[in-house]
């Protein structure tokens, strides 16, 4: 879809949430469905962040890691790939306590989104850097780079343009995936939605505002992303030219 | 004592049954996504004004949780007068959220069908029902399985969410063991190996029939 009908849409969706404000029976709910969507950008700010960091580690230590560091990951990816993100997020809360482990449910929740989709974005972060053409390599190796060096300086930049595309389709999994930690009791907007659901039984107005919300922010993911595609892209083709 | 065999053993046979009602949930889901998803493609290349309508509805649908699609099924429906249990109501959620994700796969199986087939059959004057059916769909389904196989074991693994909504799935049930024994651990990870378990075995299945198809596709 064009970069175009997604900014139409993102503002569809803001006008449609300012024309609902100016109604009573959407208005009331305004104000606590917003604090909740604040905490949803910040868990999904920090799973992301987690997600990123994990990732490359991960890919890293899979592709040139020595033996037991390879195994480690492998044992991370298969197990985060392969189980559900609740019973992750399940499992963090409610069973790692009882190894004396007793975390806040703020933390579970970042921890939880962003390694499960840590696991996911190694195999992206993976992908871009065997995209890499292999004379990449064996140009720095003839430069007599070391290899820190001609990941750092050569491979990385050049894989990074090629994860755009699928990070920001991570991103927005995680993002919707921050709706999980309403059911560890953290008041995001979708714990707000059936707080305030189950407190006034006006389903319509509540998840009509609150889908338009989650709309808002993946479209706004959604375009960032498309943009810095297309700013790396950019700098990309450049290079090739000249 | 922190992992108890003899109450792992004890709550077996019950979560067992309820997974049962997760691979149901799964299967139904994705039996409304794969036909679903297949109707929204088709429907876009039959009848191009629909085109921008439906990516638009793919769109919405790809950009909200699921969870939160689960509960306005479940909750917003009832408004209307259309009382669906929690079951139906959220086999239907996870059907329409990921026919989403399969009508793009379907697209993509489209798109690659060489232009010729299409031009050899309107100069055959087949009918467009007749062209999708035995020209398109056979050639476009194949190489698309594995993408379609992913997206069965994904749909598979948010299947817990139908817990948020009381359905006696796996999650349910583990979470019901916990609240009554106080004891998490073997509920909670008995389940998470269980879908481990499922996740490895179909990701092996998909990869040997990825291997099936790609030799029938070289003859």
């Amino acid at each position: 879809m064009g970069i175009r009908t997604l900014v139409g849409m993102l503002v569809a969706a803001l006008a449609f949430i300012g024309v609902l404000a100016t109604q009573e029976a959407y208005r009331l709910f305004l104000p606590g469905l917003l604090q909740g969507a604040v905490l949803t950008i910040e868990i999904a700010l920090l799973g992301s962040l987690l997600a990123v960091v994990m990732g490359v580690l991960a890919a890293l230590a899979r592709m040139y890691g020595p033996a037991p560091l390879r195994w480690l990951a492998t044992v991370y990816v298969e197990i985060f790939r392969g189980t559900s993100a609740l019973v992750q997020l399940f499992w963090l809360f409610f069973v790692l306590p009882q190894f004396g482990v007793t975390l806040d449910a703020f933390p579970v929740a970042v921890l939880a989104l962003g390694l499960n989709v840590g696991a996911y974005g190694s195999e992206v972060v993976r992908g871009a850097i065997q995209s890499v053409a292999r004379g990449q390599w064996e140009a720095a190796t003839a430069l007599n780079m070391s290899r820190a060096q001609m990941l750092r300086r050569i491979i990385l930049p050049q894989a990074f343009v090629a994860m755009i595309p699928p990070w920001g389709n991570l991103f927005i999994e995680l993002l919707k995936s921050t709706a999980l930690v309403s059911l560890i009791t953290l008041s995001d907007l979708a714990f707000k939605a059936q707080q305030m659901n189950q407190n006034t039984f006006k389903t319509i107005p509540i998840f009509t505002l609150v889908l338009l919300m989650y709309l808002a922010m993946s479209l706004v993911l959604t375009i960032g992303m498309r943009l810095l595609e297309r700013r790396a892209s950019l700098g990309l083709a450049r290079g090739r030219a000249a | 004592m922190i992992w108890d065999w003899a109450f792992a053993f004890e709550i077996l046979p019950v979560l067992g049954r309820a997974a049962i009602v997760t691979i149901e949930a799964t299967l139904l889901g994705f039996v409304i996504a794969a036909l679903l998803g297949l109707v929204l493609a088709v429907v876009r290349i039959a009848v191009p004004r629909t085109g921008w309508t439906i990516s638009v509805l793919v769109e919405l649908i790809r950009s909200t949780p699921l969870l939160i699609q689960i509960f306005f099924l479940y909750f917003v429906l009832p408004k209307f007068g259309i009382v669906l249990d929690a079951f139906t109501a959220g086999v239907l959620a996870i059907g329409i959220h990921y026919a989403a994700y399969c009508s793009e796969v379907y697209r993509a199986g489209f798109d690659n069908i060489h232009r010729g087939q299409w031009e050899a059959s309107i100069a055959l004057n087949l009918s467009s029902w007749t062209t999708f059916k035995d020209i398109i769909i056979p050639q476009a389904i194949p190489p698309i399985v594995p993408a379609l196989g992913n997206y069965l074991v994904a749909l598979f693994k948010e299947t817990p969410l139908l817990s948020a909504i009381a359905v006696l799935e796996l999650m349910q049930t583990a979470k019901i063991i916990g609240s009554e024994t106080f004891r998490y651990t073997e509920p909670i990870t008995l389940v998470g190996l269980f879908f481990l378990a499922m996740s490895l075995v179909s990701a092996a299945l998909i990869r040997s029939l990825e291997g099936v198809l790609n030799r029938r596709a070289m003859r």
